[in-house]
């Protein structure tokens, strides 16, 4: 955690956070399936103050051919953040963050997508990230495989992604921008719902053994949350009179 | 390290063998490898630390030097951990900027002791806001043998427990040595990670090279001198259950205290 020192309250005392929301409850979140004509698959997530874009293509020929796997597809993700979408300008090139989140998406996607059924070819999953708040890996994750699936691409489950945290000693769902900074701790947690797997994991912060498993409980509170959202979004696509298929 | 034809003939026999309770080194599922620690290894940085773990062997050094502060953090010290894998330490390895794999490792290892709060940079200003004192924490991976998360950060945490640094302060607007009498680093913590793959249904404390190339996830979770667990990264391309994470705590906290101790003893040895 940044650890910074800071006159907001983070909690006060009705148990009410630094931007109205209880502890228990996620930000507003507002999932869009397609949108992009050129793409394979995409979708749009807004998280709060979080705005993403998700872009699939493939599966199709990898280049360069070396990184082609006769067994099986290859899965690519590029999360990149626009410079703008920071309060500072952020250098365009990517950064080792940027370079790491890539990689942990990618990871977090991997299980749910049957790369097997698509020997030689790749799936490559493009995230930009318009505007940041805070918890975008989730953000960005969860509007990934939304995108995914509305390329059509074989999949097990959904991946819904939430994180949980720690401000003023008290385990909290969906951490914000100010949260992240001068709260305790942040796990972003990514889940399977159906196949109940976890597939990202990370923590910065301190929490004891109780704090520990009750964050992860409530992360994956949180992605069954954002996993009804994702089946709406898809619904409101495909069976436009609210997921009734005629 | 990329998996070949070899690595899925061994997955298969590792898998076999974890069905009976075995591992292919004959450890149980819980038990690191052989770790030494030697603080001696580059008297010229202000600390160091050579780790062998198993056959992964890291050299860690520490350099303290003057440095301006970030901007949003003038009454801060910097601490800045990386880690680099050699040409030399294994035949896949090449010249040139890190791939992702090495990018993650080098965050994760500085993530590991920087949220643990182990060097105190508070204590670490010079003048605020315009001079204070940096830590860096540099590995250099010499040989590979699986499992560098650990033996990265077991040579971090070493390295940094047994530096000393000069005193500076500012002499006409420029950081200056004063005295003679170096000091050690204030340190709070002692961070230690434990990295576990999870291989079919089974969870297996510091894998080595071969159970590492063929492993369906990993975990790794730093536990800090009380107890606590202050960091945590789950990687590769298979999932965890509630349960199994649960667990993988349990473990870090009851493994990491035992490394520690033997930390500790290295760090003593150095002083």
């Amino acid at each position: 955690m940044g650890g910074r020192e800071s006159d907001m309250v983070l909690l006060d005392a009705n148990g009410i956070r630094c931007d109205g929301r209880r502890i228990d409850e996620p930000r507003r979140i507002m999932i869009k399936a397609g949108g992009l004509k050129n793409a394979d698959g995409s979708a749009y997530i807004e998280f709060g103050d979080n705005k993403i874009i998700a872009g699939v293509f493939g599966p199709r020929d990898v280049h360069p051919k070396h990184m082609s796997d006769t067994d099986t597809g290859i899965l690519r993700v590029r999360y990149h953040m626009e410079p703008f979408s920071v309060s500072e300008r952020k250098n365009p090139a990517p950064s080792r963050r940027e370079i790491e989140i890539s990689k942990v998406i990618k990871e977090a996607l991997a299980p749910a997508v049957m790369l097997e059924k698509f020997p030689r070819t790749a799936v490559d999953v493009f995230i930009e990230v318009i505007q940041a708040d805070g918890g975008t890996r989730c953000a960005a994750l969860s509007a990934a495989s939304v995108a995914l699936a509305d390329a059509g691409i074989p999949m097990r489950d959904m991946v819904a992604a939430c994180a949980a945290g720690k401000v003023a000693d008290t385990v909290i769902l969906d951490v914000n921008n100010e949260e992240d900074q001068a709260g305790q701790a942040d796990m972003p947690v990514g889940y399977m719902p159906n196949l109940e797997k976890i597939t990202l994991l990370q923590l910065d912060g301190v929490l004891s053994a109780e704090e520990y498993k009750k964050c992860v409980e409530t992360g994956i509170n949180g992605c069954k949350l954002v996993y009804e959202l994702q089946k709406k979004a898809l619904q409101e696509k495909y069976f436009q009179n609210g997921g009734q298929q005629n | 390290m990329t998996s070949s034809v070899l690595d899925d003939l061994k997955r298969t026999q590792i898998l076999e063998l974890l069905e009976q309770g075995k591992r292919t080194d004959g450890r149980a599922m819980d038990e690191p490898r052989k770790l030494v620690i030697d603080t001696s290894a580059v008297p010229k940085a202000n600390g160091s630390a050579k780790v062998t773990l198993g056959d992964s062997v890291v050299v860690c050094g520490v350099k303290i030097q003057p440095d301006r502060p970030f901007p949003d953090m003038g009454d801060k010290g910097i601490f800045i951990c990386t880690a680099e894998l050699l040409p030399l330490s294994h035949p896949s390895v090449e010249t040139g900027p890190p791939g992702p794999d090495v990018v993650e490792l080098a965050r994760v290892v500085d993530r590991g002791i920087r949220e643990s709060h182990m060097v105190d940079l508070s204590q670490l200003v010079i003048e605020k806001n315009k001079s204070v004192v940096g830590v860096f924490a540099d590995n250099v991976v010499v040989d590979y043998d699986g499992n560098l998360f650990d033996a990265c950060a077991y040579a971090a945490t070493s390295a940094i427990m047994t530096s000393h640094s000069p005193k500076w302060e500012m002499v006409n607007d420029v950081p200056t040595i004063v005295g003679d009498q170096d000091t050690p680093v204030p340190i709070t913590t002692i961070p230690v990670s434990v990295t576990m793959a999870k291989i079919g249904n089974h969870i297996l404390v510091d894998p080595n090279a071969d159970e590492w190339a063929c492993m369906d996830a990993r975990i790794t979770i730093t536990t800090d001198s009380n107890q606590n667990i202050c960091a945590l990264q789950k990687g590769g391309t298979g999932g965890f259950t509630l349960d199994e994470v649960v667990k993988c705590g349990e473990i870090s906290v009851r493994i990491g205290a035992k490394i520690r101790e033997i930390i500790k003893q290295a760090a003593s040895n150095g002083q």
